[in-house]
């Protein structure tokens, strides 16, 4: 009986308070996509280092036709030059950390060139000339690059030593400020979402002061009075946290997983289902804000 | 049932205390009227008993407990063993007369079944079966205070606290009321009730207790609303026994001016 009467008081409740309820559905919505989205961009960022990780190399580009810089001083590097390198690749003191490499000849960079850039016209315009021949060495440990860029950047025949991973973090760098952004953004939105529930929840029992004046005096517990107050509030959270959710399955499903997965078919992206794993913490979070905003509201602003 | 000890209460530390070192005892199933001009401490006693102020000092005896000592989250308990009636009835517009009553029950979690056999009973004793689905503003002034008698008692109180009950009725429907009041109180219930009604009082010849700036200058059984010593025009003044603010309200029409102006 009681649980029935909390109900029926919540449902009339949302009902004359229906714009403000709406208004805290909203605030909260925006505020916990935010939120997501800064989670679905570390996600992202978690994902794309498990997948890059093992697959970046550090590339040793060798001299071609073109190359200006000090180790190519003699020209295109010579079938000596490239026997010495791969001399100093197997040697111990390099091979230590080395677990495997492979020589890319012009030849094999310009396929793998045309590979990745099949939609491009850029391929009818390029050569195998152009394009440098390159040890890919696959690192022990990635962040032992250091040594392998002292070690080769000096040699005849050596036109540069690029880090991949060095290339990666950049971009990681560029989404986890995006991530902190969205964080930030969430903050303010928060602070609104709090205030209008406060609000909200002010409005409500002012309304039904002569509702809750009565319950008082028959005797009603603090439960009984306070509850249908914080459930309103907290229903309210919980369906804007419900289709922030919405949102971001959204977005990872038809963003991500149909349009930008097919633009950059070699980037990992995380799937529709990862995003899932956010929903709890949103539905949480959602809960929280209203439960906590509602309680020290009627703590001021309703007796019992 | 209700027993004040010295109680004192002040709400302005630089006014005069609103109750002043009150002594006072209602027995179990007794009637008490308490009269007095407005500010003479009446609703504060109520309130003191609801435990909805905290008295100064002194103690507070609620059926044998010192309200004091009741943790906030038994004050409900006590509530649900006082019923409250009011000048201004309270009722909630959009629920009929039985929905009236009956969110008294839900609200402490009375049963379906328990409620729709206790609305009905309780109706009956106020006099108002056959309007179960009336809304308030359907019903005359006095009907409706008897609607809120029923949701005062439905929850069966020892004690019935009533706050000028009567102070919106005309005299022949303050006289149905006082009836309903007495039947309560013959089942049982301690009925002590505000009023300035002089008629009612002199008609009910029950005890009574006036206060005056929060000194309870008179407490006699079965008496009239003014003393029985006989006292004529100026010499009312005489009966002013703490000798301070000498301007009594006697009549009905200055009580009830004073009451509006209050309001």
């Amino acid at each position: 009986m009681r649980l029935q009467f909390i109900l029926a008081e919540i449902a009339s409740g949302l009902r004359r308070n229906l714009s403000m309820v709406v208004s805290v559905i909203l605030v909260t919505f925006v505020s916990l996509t935010f939120v997501g989205a800064a989670g679905m961009l570390q996600l992202q960022i978690n994902q794309m280092k498990g997948y890059w990780y093992d697959k970046v190399q550090v590339a040793i580009f060798l001299c071609s036709d073109g190359s200006t810089a000090a180790g190519c001083a003699t020209g295109p590097v010579t079938a000596e030059q490239q026997e010495n390198l791969r001399n100093v690749l197997e040697s111990p003191a390099v091979a230590q950390y080395v677990n495997d490499f492979q020589f890319e000849s012009k030849d094999d960079a310009y396929k793998h060139f045309k590979e990745q850039f099949s939609n491009s016209p850029i391929v009818d315009s390029v050569t195998p000339d152009q394009l440098p021949a390159s040890f890919r060495i696959n690192m022990k440990d990635p962040e032992k690059y250091q040594i392998i860029s002292e070690t080769f950047s000096s040699q005849a025949g050596v036109e540069t030593v690029i880090d991949q991973r060095q290339l990666l973090e950049r971009l990681f760098s560029v989404m986890n400020a995006a991530s902190l952004v969205a964080v930030s953004v969430a903050g303010v939105m928060i602070v609104c979402a709090i205030l209008l529930i406060a609000t909200t929840i002010r409005l409500s029992a002012f309304s039904r002061r002569r509702e809750t004046g009565i319950m008082r005096l028959v005797g009603a517990s603090k439960m009984v009075i306070q509850l249908p107050f914080i459930l309103e509030g907290v229903i309210a959270a919980v369906i804007g946290a419900a289709l922030a959710s919405g949102t971001l399955w959204a977005v990872a499903h038809f963003f991500l997983g149909d349009y930008l997965s097919k633009q950059y078919p070699d980037t990992a992206f995380i799937s529709a289902g990862q995003t899932l794993i956010l929903v709890p913490a949103l539905i949480g979070l959602g809960v929280l804000l209203a439960g906590v905003s509602s309680l020290l509201t009627l703590r001021r602003y309703l007796r019992v | 049932m209700i027993r004040f000890e010295n109680v004192t209460k002040v709400y302005d530390q630089k006014a005069r205390p609103a109750l002043d070192a009150i002594n006072l005892e209602v027995d179990r199933g007794e009637f008490a009227f308490l009269v007095g001009a407005s500010g003479s401490g009446k609703s504060t006693f109520l309130r003191l008993v609801l435990k909805e102020d905290r008295a100064s000092s002194g103690a507070v005896y609620v059926a044998g407990q010192n309200v004091a000592n009741i943790s906030s989250w038994r004050v409900p308990r006590l509530r649900r063993g006082i019923g409250v009636v009011f000048q201004d009835f309270r009722l909630l517009p959009q629920k009929t007369v039985f929905a009236n009553v009956a969110f008294a029950m839900q609200v402490i979690g009375k049963s379906r079944s328990v409620i729709r056999e206790t609305v009905p009973e309780v109706l009956k004793t106020v006099g108002l079966e056959g309007k179960e689905n009336r809304l308030p503003h359907e019903l005359s002034g006095g009907e409706q205070q008897r609607v809120a008698i029923a949701r005062a008692v439905v929850n069966r109180p020892g004690i019935l606290l009533a706050d000028e009950p009567t102070g919106n009725l005309d005299p022949t429907t303050s006289m149905g009321i006082m009836g309903v009041l007495d039947k309560i109180n013959q089942n049982g219930t301690t009925v002590v009730m505000a009023t300035h009604d002089d008629d009612i009082v002199n008609e009910m010849r029950k005890r009574v207790v006036e206060l005056r700036n929060g000194v309870i200058i008179r407490d006699e059984a079965k008496a009239l609303y003014t003393s029985m010593i006989p006292v004529v025009g100026q010499s009312r003044r005489l009966r002013d026994a703490s000798g301070r603010d000498p301007q009594p309200v006697t009549t009905r029409a200055e009580a009830r001016a004073a009451a509006e102006h209050q309001l």
